[in-house]
């Protein structure tokens, strides 16, 4: 049960704003207006899937992302060998099912700790120790939940047992992505964002926009690639999923 | 840091500003490159008046309903659990956030960029209060180790500096002992903006869009550095301009598109994190407890009245990356931390004629900005109605455009007078002419001929030119 917030200050400081905009205080739902122009729903308009893995493949070189095509049958080895190019462990992942079903069991339980890589799959009743953890780890591993092909973007959804920091907190990152979650761009993943709001009444506290790694141009305008998150950044694209 | 920087008066800010030639190489090359950028950015689009003209129209049905929306906003930024504070001048934001800071005996206070806190002056507070602020973007960064020298851009907070003066100030403030190449530079200030993430009490945001449906907020950056201010601190504080939301996230995502395009040319920056409320119950990271204050100081003024279409900014600072005023002068001229056209616009409603009464000059009227702004802001409009209110109302015109409207009017009111006096004007400008130039112009002119020369009026007047040639003379 969530404790409700404090509000202060509030009816003056509302009032004021109705005065100046010289009518009666609003408090009656607005009807979200119909907007005259929609410019964002022509954006890879009509693409089919295999269209927007070709625009994201590209983007991807724009955003300094490494980018990998894979299936379920090879997503182990890739993974492994995308893994092996970043210089190995200690790894850190969300704790999610999905890893075990895309079978990923023996790469993260076997193979990994047979050649001393750690792996450390977050466990929120441990609590900061999942922070010290992502901290000192050399490769964070996520899922995307939507893909935003124009700008290639993953969209990460935060829980208890998906910490934001896995993500941000590593040297280097990775993102398995299901070609099934490839949409235009960020127009269909708001819209995504907002089935759910409507559905389920709640947002998750946290939900990551990813571009590639992180970087500056603060000083004399020349790009830094790695600056206070991830300085390298992997997409694995799952065909058959 | 207020609103205010620097205590130099306007045409000293600016002389300084002109012979600074690294300064003045930076913003042109910065101009140019992010200029490019945001064209080739916009233009791939090929329907880019149709996204202005939808950033124009979410903007103003939220400023028309702002009352609503806000009231919206907090009512679910409480369902979750955060506090919303509504403040309506920068002591009363100030008063609270120190509050906070007592409760919580904070010592150490991450931040990230945020213009609207450096607009109310937050970290000399916080320092007051004892405590240790740090800015986490680098620029800002850079800025704060060498003893808070003020921002020169909004976007590029350290434009004006070169990597060999930000080395110096490593090794003289940081024990830093390395090169000063750009990813040595960046890639210490990693390492010790690291730890300090991990050991702060407090994180402080700005915000670039909340989303009053849901009570969330967006922050939008390139380094990441939002989302470990935000992630580790166990407190958490976002202060927003009173007019920065939006009704739903679709209408969020299209205000974000508009900002990174024409911000710094790129579809999307590599962060952007939409956040609601403090952490969920069995989250690890996240913070235990979330205030959001709502800033008016001065906003509600603009309302209602002719400068309303300036609240539509979103901060992007397209209009800066394309002002061939700014190009010159560079930021620190304006003497307010809104530099440029918006700042032109924006500083003399939120802080005075008094103070800034000249920077509604400090523009060529080109309409360069108009142009650019992805929520159709008619800037250079603005600035002209800026000037008639300082000319008409308030009898402030500076001092030079006195004289000489007094002069003109004084002439143009008499024919006599005024064929007089072009026809002396050759004569009385002739000690300063070299050639057809003159370069050490007196009075009004010496603003204007201290930077460059100014033609020499012409020896025949061209009524008189005019009458010789329709006699067939020439």
């Amino acid at each position: 049960m969530i404790m409700t917030g404090t509000i202060q200050n509030r009816e003056k400081f509302l009032n004021q704003l109705a005065s100046r905009l010289e009518r009666p205080r609003n408090s009656s739902p607005v009807e979200r207006p119909t907007w005259k122009f929609r410019p964002q729903d022509e954006v890879l308009k009509n693409a089919s899937q295999d269209e927007l893995l070709e625009v994201l493949e590209e983007q991807c070189k724009k955003i300094h992302t490494s980018f990998y095509k894979t299936d379920r049958k090879n997503l182990s080895d890739t993974l492994n060998k995308v893994v092996a190019n970043y210089g190995g462990g200690p790894i850190v992942t969300w704790k999610d099912e999905r890893f075990s079903e895309w079978g990923l069991d023996s790469l993260f339980k076997q193979e990994w700790p047979s050649q001393n890589i750690d792996v450390y799959e977050w466990e929120h009743t441990k609590g900061v120790e999942n922070i010290a953890k992502a901290e000192n780890a050399n490769v964070g591993i996520t899922i995307s939940e939507i893909t935003l092909a124009e700008s290639g973007t993953v969209v990460l959804i935060s829980d208890e047992n998906k910490g934001r920091t896995v993500s941000f907190l590593p040297a280097t990152y990775i993102a398995l992505v299901p070609k099934s979650t490839l949409v235009p761009r960020m127009t269909q993943a708001a819209q995504k964002l907002q089935e759910i709001y409507n559905r389920t009444g709640h947002v998750a506290s946290c939900i990551n926009f990813i571009t590639g790694p992180s970087n500056s141009a603060d000083i004399e305008l020349n790009l830094v690639v790695g600056v206070h998150g991830p300085v390298k950044a992997s997409y694995i694209v799952i065909n058959d999923l | 840091m207020a609103m205010k920087i620097g205590s130099e008066p306007f045409k000293e800010r600016i002389d300084n500003g002109i012979h600074d030639d690294f300064m003045r190489g930076a913003v042109a090359g910065a101009q140019d490159g992010m200029g490019v950028k945001r064209r080739l950015a916009t233009e791939e689009l090929g329907n880019w008046e149709d996204w202005r003209s939808h950033g124009e129209e979410i903007r103003q049905h939220v400023l028309e309903h702002l009352d609503y929306y806000l009231e919206q906003l907090s009512e679910n930024v409480a369902k979750r659990g955060g506090h919303v504070f509504f403040a309506e001048t920068k002591e009363e934001a100030n008063d609270y956030i120190r509050g906070i800071v007592q409760q919580k005996n904070a010592k150490k206070i991450v931040k990230s960029k945020s213009m609207v806190t450096e607009e109310i002056s937050l970290n000399a507070v916080l320092e007051q209060e004892g405590c240790e602020v740090i800015e986490t973007d680098l620029g800002e960064y850079i800025l704060q180790v060498d003893d808070h020298d003020p921002p020169s851009h909004i976007v590029v907070p350290a434009l004006h500096k070169n990597k060999d003066q930000i080395r110096d100030v490593f090794t003289k403030k940081l024990g830093y002992n390395k090169t000063s190449k750009p990813e040595e530079l960046a890639w210490h200030a990693r390492e010790m903006l690291r730890q300090e993430y991990l050991t702060a009490d407090i994180g402080i945001t700005g915000c670039n869009f909340a989303v009053a449906e849901t009570g969330s907020f967006s922050l939008v950056t390139n380094e990441g550095n939002a989302d470990l201010v935000t992630a580790l601190p166990k407190t958490q504080i976002t202060v927003m301009g009173m007019e920065r939301l939006v009704p739903t996230f679709e209408e969020m995502e299209v205000l974000v598109s508009l900002l990174t395009r024409s911000a710094v040319g790129q579809k999307l920056t590599s962060y952007i994190t939409v956040l609601t409320g403090p952490k969920e119950e069995l989250d690890v990271d996240g913070p235990e407890e979330f205030h959001l204050v709502i800033l008016d100081n001065g906003r509600s003024n603009i309302l209602g009245g002719e400068f309303q279409s300036v609240l539509q900014c979103i901060r992007c600072a397209a209009c800066i990356n394309v002002c061939p005023v700014y190009r010159h002068v560079g930021g620190h001229s304006y003497g307010s931390i809104y530099s440029g056209p918006i700042g032109a616009v924006l500083s003399p409603l939120l802080g005075g004629y008094d103070e800034y009464k000249e920077l509604p000059y400090a523009s060529t009227l080109c309409g360069a900005c108009t142009e650019v702004c992805p929520v159709k802001i008619p800037l250079h409009n603005l600035l002209h109605k800026h000037r008639e209110i300082i000319v008409e109302k308030e009898g402030k015109a500076p001092i030079s455009e006195k004289l000489a409207m007094k002069a003109f009017g004084l002439g143009a009111a008499s024919p006599i007078l005024y064929k007089l006096g072009s026809k002396l004007a050759p004569t009385a400008m002739n000690p300063f002419t070299v050639g057809d130039r003159i370069s050490k112009g007196p009075g009004p002119l010496k603003s204007w001929t201290d930077i460059r020369e100014f033609p020499a009026p012409n020896k025949e007047r061209f009524r008189d030119w005019f009458k010789n040639r329709e006699k067939g003379d020439k």
